[in-house]
């Protein structure tokens, strides 16, 4: 159906159309025609942020907790450029975000004009698509192809650029038909690679799975089977940060998380195991370590929907193209009907061999009467809100690293982490964006005192649309990862990682309008968690923990993961000069 | 090329080798990459070479189907057979990418570039100069009394040969076009 309408209509018929019932935004000269379109309608809400990159991330929060793209509207020039830390992020972490940006008008393009940027090129590196789009007749098909490349495949950041006279000028409105879209990426698996895969699970002594984010973006279908294809085999099951909650920490085959900060347990179980099944993980260098070292006995099967994952790092020895749900229904189908085996006597000894790691008890740390440790915090937090119905986003640093080993996530979506492009700023918004989409669910943001202050402008934003998302801030007055590793690499000497003047917190929540609690006192810290669960409104948390407190465990830069260092581990000289080249 | 003898991908149903060789050895691999012609997307595919570190020893693009609106793009690149995977699925990745080829694994292919050169000389030299381009089948496209600009075509070892030759006799100025090339019949 064709119909006229001017340009900036058609960006709200598209979204109607694209079913979008939020969209974050900042207004600004060049998208003035659509921000009057949104002021003529109900259906979508338009959520004004502090600054553009609040928008992106709340957009990525918003994506990460219902599986829906996050959709962004900002301007020109500075509104562009604000948005690109939030899109390479989104980038990293493959989540869909659909960002519209108003340009300066098609026949000013080139002139160095007000607020003008080359948006198309700064972002071009950063998106999994963009588009720059001169006439309004295609406008809308754009938008509905942009949908398309942001949610199929692996997932993205996508980017349309709508100069000013095209909002202006009347086209015909084309609604969505994504089947004739060029971009068909590939969603079922080869099925002799994966009856080589369920043959290889037959005989295998020592198997690990070792999941990540692709499961949760491939949907809740996705975490179903692989909890079925877990509990039937009785493997045991390691996750990168990002995929956190698709199996459950409750569940018996749970390692926890793997890499740098993962779990001693987990990080052996890779080591030694002598099939790794990766299912949606990329091999990242925080999850490998030395490369030349990693997993060194083992048949390695990856399952990715991107072939460029494959044989990128680490070179696979089974490699499967396709959506992680339709892989894995095709894994159950196929080794159910091969009869369901598994090598029992052998993978129960492997079991027992991880139960006896597992007594190493690497999450141990001893409490303090005296000081909040940030570990004892994040236990009793994890204890007092487990019965939630909980999502939690935090920052980067030292603080996240804590809430992925000692917060449970029973179920994806439910764990949204800047892992990637470890973006500091990225949690506030992120939590703002989580609450919008689930506006009675409990939202809490675990934060560094210095990330939060990256985006703490977007206090305005929780408090103008009442979110009651609760900033569970770990306050040491340190850029403690940094710190930590100044500590392990540069002698101690602790260049500019901490912050002499910052804000009463407490204060500061009181001037947006928000609660400020504080709490430093131990044994006070149950009963203030509870008052900041209770108060219906925005709360900003300020814990003051200890200060030089290191996040462990840790494998060192450059070393293999059988060589962690664990929570009372002499820290000096660890890192050799090649290790403290790698970040 | 066909001695380099590299092996297949064995997925059948992907058009990327996921189950290649590592080896250390620098290969030279010639891609053929259809692509969408619409704007920028020659700097996409440039970028990720930029962008991630690639080589490229040559890259040639037009308009192929001018009513489809397709453009092929030729690329002469270098890298160990893990990097050329890599190369091969990025491109593969960028959404106005219709299909990657890899001539040198695909092959035999035939491999041309046209060049020109202006050879500015009297006497001896530009007698010799008429000789070696008579040789190397060059066409004189223009002419003074002291120089010529010699048209070549041909394989790119064969161009490097004819441009090391006028060196000496004179050689001022070159234009080449990069490579462009195609898969034998059938």
């Amino acid at each position: 159906m064709k119909r006229e309408m001017t340009g900036a209509q058609m960006v709200i018929q598209s979204l109607r159309d694209q079913g979008v019932d939020t969209v974050f935004g900042y207004p600004g000269g060049a998208v003035l025609p659509i921000y009057d379109e949104i002021f003529q309608q109900n259906d979508i809400r338009h959520i004004l942020v502090r600054h553009e990159q609040g928008a992106v991330h709340a957009a990525e929060g918003y994506a990460r907790s219902t599986g829906k793209p996050g959709v962004v509207l900002v301007t020109s020039g500075p509104g562009a450029t604000n948005a690109v830390t939030g899109l390479t992020d989104a980038l990293l972490d493959s989540i869909p975000i659909v960002v519209l940006t108003g340009q300066v008008p098609a026949f000013m393009i080139g002139t160095d004009a007000f607020q003008e940027a080359d948006t198309i090129g700064i972002t071009r590196p950063c998106t999994k698509h963009n588009w720059l789009v001169k006439e309004t007749d295609l406008l809308s098909s754009v938008i509905h192809e942009a949908f398309h490349v942001a949610t199929t495949g692996r997932p993205g950041p996508v980017l349309v650029d709508i100069p000013k006279d095209v909002q202006f000028a009347n086209g015909l409105y084309t609604g969505p038909k994504p089947a004739t879209s060029r971009y068909q990426p590939q969603l079922k698996g080869d099925i002799e690679s994966i009856t080589e895969l369920v043959a290889a699970m037959e005989t295998a002594k020592r198997p690990v799975f070792y999941t990540g984010g692709g499961v949760i973006n491939s949907g809740p279908a996705a975490s179903q089977l692989l909890r079925e294809l877990v509990d039937a085999t009785g493997f045991p099951i390691t996750s990168t940060l990002m995929g956190l909650g698709s199996y459950p920490a409750t569940g018996k085959n749970w390692l926890g998380m793997l890499g740098m900060h993962g779990l001693y347990e987990a990080n052996l179980a890779m080591h030694g195991c002598d099939l790794m099944i990766n299912i949606g993980a990329r091999f990242d260098d925080r999850i490998t370590g030395l490369i030349s070292a990693f997993s060194p006995n083992s048949l390695k099967a990856h399952i990715d929907i991107d072939p460029s994952s494959i044989n990128k790092v680490i070179r696979c020895d089974i490699p499967i193209v396709g959506d992680v749900a339709h892989v894995l229904e095709d894994i159950l189908k196929i080794w159910k009907t091969r009869g369901r085996k598994t090598n029992g006597n052998a993978v129960t000894k492997w079991q027992s061999q991880i139960s006896e790691w597992r007594k190493a008890d690497c999450l141990g740390f001893s409490t303090s009467a005296k000081s909040i440790k940030p570990q004892f915090a994040l236990e009793r937090l994890q204890a007092l809100t487990n019965d939630h119905d909980r999502y939690v986003t935090t920052e980067v640093g030292q603080h996240q690293m804590w809430a992925a080993q000692y917060l449970h996530f029973n179920d994806p979506n439910r764990f949204m982490t800047s892992g990637g492009l470890g973006t500091m700023g990225y949690g506030f918004p992120s939590s703002i964006g989580v609450q919008m989409a689930h506006p009675s669910s409990l939202v809490i943001n675990i934060a560094g005192e210095a990330s939060w202050l990256m985006n703490m402008q977007e206090m305005g934003t929780a408090i103008q649309y009442n979110l009651p998302v609760k900033q569970f801030i770990l306050n040491n007055e340190r850029l403690g990862m940094v710190r930590q590793w100044q500590e392990l690499l540069h002698g101690e000497r602790y260049s500019h990682t901490w912050s002499e003047a910052l804000p009463d917190f407490v204060k500061l929540a009181e001037a947006f309008g928000a609660k400020g609690i504080r709490c430093h006192d131990p044994a006070d810290l149950d009963d203030a968690i509870m008052e900041m669960i209770n108060y219906d409104g925005p709360v900003i948390f300020d814990c003051l923990v200890e200060k030089h407190e290191n996040c462990f465990p840790m494998i060192p830069s450059g070393k293999p993961h059988n060589e962690m260092l664990m929570g009372d581990a002499e820290t000096q000289g660890v890192i050799d000069s090649k290790g403290s080249v790698m970040v | 090329m066909s001695a380099l003898n590299i092996k297949k991908g064995t997925t059948k149903h992907s058009a990327y080798n996921l189950r290649p060789n590592f080896s250390d050895v620098d290969e030279r691999h010639t891609l053929a990459i259809l692509v969408d012609n619409e704007a920028g997307v020659l700097a996409r595919v440039i970028g990720l070479f930029s962008g991630r570190g690639y080589n490229i020893e040559s890259l040639t693009v037009a308009e192929v189907d001018h009513t489809g609106h397709l453009s092929r793009i030729t690329i002469v690149t270098t890298g160990t057979p893990q990097i050329i995977e890599q190369i091969k699925a990025q491109i593969g990745r960028i959404i106005p990418v219709h299909e990657v080829h890899d001539l040198t694994i695909e092959g035999p292919s035939v491999e041309r570039e046209l060049a020109m050169l202006k050879v500015v000389g009297s006497g001896d030299k530009r007698l010799e100069a008429m000789r070696m381009a008579d040789i190397f089948r060059a066409n004189v496209v223009d002419s003074t009394l002291n120089s010529f600009v010699f048209e070549i075509n041909g394989a790119p070892d064969k161009i490097d040969a004819f441009v090391e030759l006028m060196r000496p006799l004179g050689l001022v100025e070159i234009a080449r076009t990069g490579v462009a090339a195609i898969l034998r019949g059938e």
